[in-house]
């Protein structure tokens, strides 16, 4: 079971790098942020799984809540501030 | 034995699920369409697997145990009002910048 978990682990990782290729590349801000968003998702569910590997979930799963809501909160902060600022637009037909 | 397999098919449709948003996140044209994805299937992925871990928690059944396994479906209770209150504020934060939705003739 815990090489089920481990492979499941490893699998979220090849998730996040997917959704870094959009944090990375995303012509918007707001894509970045979308993939920050996704990455903070899969990160729930992978700090629960290293909870369940090292034998300490009572621990793990508080830590997972917290990050569950600091990702809320930096979501929610990022697009309340562009709001404000108008300051998006287009990268690819900037150039 | 059984709650073994429960668990097992339960983390697989997380994953499956968590893949289509990926994959979704890679490769939709536009940006409002890419929340799409994001905003529902990392919820249901994000359900999926800690109901299974949840389950798989109480194998050995004792009162510290269900604690853990109620904080789990907290997470889920959690994750369930947060993420379309994100999405909608990241879509807001678009329709107000003036971003043009992709439209069916535009090349992406």
């Amino acid at each position: 079971m815990i090489q089920f978990f481990l492979g499941s682990g490893l699998f979220l990782c090849v998730m996040m790098l997917f959704s870094l290729y959009r944090g990375i590349f995303g012509p918007t801000v707001l894509d970045r942020l979308v993939g920050a968003n996704a990455i903070g998702s899969k990160t729930v569910v992978l700090l629960l799984l290293i909870g369940f590997i090292y034998g300490r979930v009572d621990m793990f799963v508080d830590i997972a809540l917290a990050y569950a809501l600091l990702n809320f909160v930096a979501v929610l902060a990022a697009s309340r501030y562009f709001h404000k600022r108008k300051g998006l637009y287009e990268e690819s037909t900037v150039e | 034995m059984i709650i073994n397999t429960v668990v097992i098919v339960l983390l697989s449709c997380g994953l499956i699920f968590f893949f289509g948003g990926a994959l979704g996140i890679i490769r939709m044209p536009d940006f409002y369409s890419r929340l799409h994805p994001a905003g529902k299937l990392d919820t249901l992925g994000i359900m999926f697997m800690t109901s299974g871990l949840a389950l798989y928690n109480l194998h050995h059944f004792t009162w510290e145990a269900l604690l853990v396994s109620l904080k789990m479906l907290l997470i889920v209770f959690f994750v369930f009002h947060s993420s379309p209150t994100a999405t909608h504020s990241i879509v807001d934060a678009g329709i107000r910048a003036g971003l043009r939705p992709w439209s069916k003739h535009e090349r992406r």
